[in-house]
């Protein structure tokens, strides 16, 4: 099995020096760990991905960010080989997912987005069937769990159904762990669970990448995308793009303006109406308002406003974050 | 590795809080409850008697009725009307009317009629009482002519040919030894053609199959080793049985053990791929259920469980010629009354081993496609 390994692993490499030799553009000598090249799969008449190609570097910490339905849990169950893509190839740590399937089995851990252990298996039961079935046991590897393992390892003989979802969620990445894979997915791994919880986990989603695993995470929550070492904003089945968060925060390149009033929805109506407000979206109890040019002023806005019968309103510059990167993506 | 697949299986059916007693008082129940209640023995029918003659002769066949023990004797009624209104008003199933100068035409003209009705709306009940209350009578009247015989009051003036019927493999007619042998086969199909089925699709539906999918184990392991765990069920419950029988019943089969084991091992092999296929075709716990209700109603009426197959209409046994509950029915049956062996079996052998190959062989192509 490790013979064979390497053996795949060295022929990648002559095969990326080739494409180093002709294309130039390659530098390096590895293929990305997980590599998609223009996957289409549709369900029906539903298209769920069209044309989806991305790369992710080994080692990398790498988010798949986009809304719910937007094909994010297809492309983790394609790259997991749970099921074929109509079109186009891609591999996970070498192996191309439906020839070398049985190899990326046994070298990859994934995490669905609902939980999916034995609820009537005690934690360490669920534990330990796991250990066995990729032919390992809990203490081989207890190195690279133990964080995450020591936290519930006092209620190890409770009934995995009765565990709370924070905890829940930390079984399941041990499970997930536990022979120590080299890439991992996790998809939607924090949807549901509560901001202190979802903090943690991505605390230890660092420390793992630290430790070497190349780490694909989906997740609808936009406030997290600034967590990842690289993001793909993804909606509708297409990439919209792929850059590290500061790099897409960056290029935008609109003012952006919060507004707070006392009639928000109102406010929100009306400011759309602004002919020099590009668009304007509800984050939480602020409005973020893009400008299609920069001749406005905080306060020719305010007077317009209180024409329209807004008092109280304030009004202040604001740096973007992911998701008004996102929302001006959708719009192109 | 199927090893830990097997353990946790175990596991998993000993935490099920319903499954461990299904197990275990299933098979009891069926075999201790069900030979008593399904039984053609018809006792207690309500009895109406029309005496018009009112003599030695009509008193004592009223009596041997009574004393038959099937019959309960409930009015006794002046006119064939009012014992009409017994029967319609369900006091009373089946009349027997004694016509006026019975006595005498019976020692004058040596015969004499009596009129049996019974209420038929159950059409098993109504013929079954009116055959009993007519062989009553007839025994009733071969009775009085070894009476007249004995005292020389008239010599036999007509030859009577006794007709002596013998039960051969179940001399007694006993009907528990009859359903017995049958309701361990339903007893095999629910356990090992129906659990596992619903065992797979509760994995499907709890989404632990697609996590065991991104494992090395591969998915006709995981499969056999669910069915291998409620094939061992499924022995362990038919030996039970067999010890029920033989305790409770203190029935022993006529033929070899063995002869049933290996049977009942091709039975497992057809109905647990029956139960593969449902499997494949069903997403979600109350789909497989609806549809193995369907199915099991639909076998076990066409099983020859309680009616004959022979007696059933033409398309009727075409339907069941496709059932294989119908052969391991006969199986069961004929080694535990007649003792047959094996060569008397090759019938039932061969169709077996069609279903087991066809179910199995349909399984595998369904389970291709749908993933």
């Amino acid at each position: 099995m490790s013979q064979n390994n390497e053996l795949k692993a060295d022929s990648n490499c002559q095969l990326s020096i080739v494409n180093y030799q002709l294309s130039s553009v390659n530098c390096q000598l590895q293929l990305p760990t997980v590599n998609c090249k223009s996957i289409s799969k549709a369900y029906g008449s539903v298209q769920a991905l069209k044309e989806v190609s991305i790369d992710v570097e080994a080692g990398e910490l790498y988010g798949l960010i986009g809304p719910d339905g937007a094909g994010k849990t297809t492309l983790f169950r394609i790259l997991t080989t749970l099921i074929l893509a109509d079109k186009g190839t891609s591999t996970v740590g070498g192996f191309d997912v439906v020839k070398d399937y049985k190899k990326i089995r046994s070298s990859v851990g994934y995490m669905p987005g609902r939980f999916s252990l034995y609820q009537d298996l005690t934690v360490e039961e669920n534990l330990t069937f796991f250990a066995n079935v990729f032919g390992t046991t809990i203490e081989e590897n207890y190195d690279l769990i133990k964080d995450i393992y020591q936290q519930i390892e006092p209620f190890k003989t409770r009934r995995a159904g009765a565990l709370s979802g924070g905890m829940k969620q930390k079984l399941a990445l041990s499970c997930a762990l536990i022979h120590k894979p080299t890439v991992l997915f996790l998809d939607e791994p924090t949807t549901g669970v509560d901001p202190v919880s979802r903090k943690e986990f991505w605390g230890m989603l660092r420390n793992l990448k630290e430790q070497g695993i190349t780490i694909l995470v989906s997740t609808p929550y936009m406030d997290e995308a600034s967590l990842c070492d690289r993001i793909a904003l993804i909606t509708n089945g297409q990439i919209l793009k792929v850059d590290t968060p500061q790099n897409i925060v960056s290029q935008f390149d609109n003012i952006l303006w919060g507004v707070r009033g006392n009639n928000m929805h109102k406010l929100l109506t009306d400011l759309r109406l602004h002919p020099s407000v590009e668009s304007c979206f509800s984050f939480g109890d602020t409005l973020h308002v893009m400008l299609n040019n920069n001749a406005l002023t905080t306060t020719a806005l305010t007077t317009w406003l209180s024409g329209k019968g807004h008092q109280d309103v304030t009004i202040f510059p604001i740096e973007p974050n992911v998701e008004d990167c996102f929302m001006e993506l959708t719009k192109q | 590795m199927i090893k830990y697949l097997i353990e946790k299986e175990f596991k998993q059916i000993s935490r099920n809080p319903f499954l461990p007693r299904l197990i275990m008082f299933y098979p009891l129940v069926v075999l201790l409850i069900f030979p008593w209640a399904a039984t053609y023995e018809i006792r207690n029918i309500n009895l109406c008697v029309v005496d018009n003659d009112h003599t030695t002769y009509s008193q004592q066949l009223t009596e041997k009725a009574v004393s038959s023990g099937y019959f309960k004797l409930t009015a006794f009624e002046p006119t064939y009307q009012q014992a009409m209104q017994q029967i319609e008003s369900k006091r009373a199933n089946v009349i027997l009317e004694i016509p006026p100068h019975f006595e005498r035409d019976l020692i004058n003209r040596q015969s004499a009629n009596v009129l049996i009705a019974s209420n038929a709306v159950n059409g098993t009940v109504g013929g079954l009482s009116s055959e009993y209350m007519a062989d009553i009578v007839t025994d009733f009247s071969s009775q009085i002519r070894h009476e007249w015989q004995q005292t020389g009051k008239e010599p036999p003036s007509v030859p009577t040919i006794e007709v002596v019927s013998q039960n051969r493999f179940n001399p007694f007619l006993n009907y528990k030894l009859f359903m017995i042998p049958a309701m361990m086969v339903l007893v095999l199909t629910i356990m090992t053609g129906f659990l596992p089925a619903l065992n797979i699709v509760s994995e499907k539906e709890a989404g632990t199959m697609e996590q065991i999918n991104v494992t090395p184990v591969p998915k006709f392991t995981f499969i056999f080793s669910k069915l291998l765990s409620y094939w061992l069920i499924g022995f362990f419950v038919i030996s039970v049985s067999f010890l029920v029988a033989w305790i409770v019943y203190g029935f022993v089969p006529a033929g070899h053990l063995s002869t049933m084991y290996a049977f009942a091992g091709i039975y497992i092999l057809a109905v647990s791929g029956m139960g593969l296929v449902i499997s494949n075709y069903s997403d979600t716990m109350q789909q497989a259920l609806f549809v193995i209700f369907f199915f099991m109603i639909v076998l076990i009426l066409l099983s020859g469980l309680f009616t004959p197959v022979n007696s059933m209409p033409g398309w009727a046994q075409w339907v069941a010629a496709f059932n294989p509950l119908k052969y391991f029915i006969q199986v069961m049956r004929s080694v535990y009354m007649k003792g047959s062996g094996f060569v008397d079996l090759i019938p039932q052998f061969l169709a077996l081993v069609g279903f087991a190959a066809f179910f199995n062989l349909w399984a595998v192509i369904s389970y291709r496609k749908s993933n």
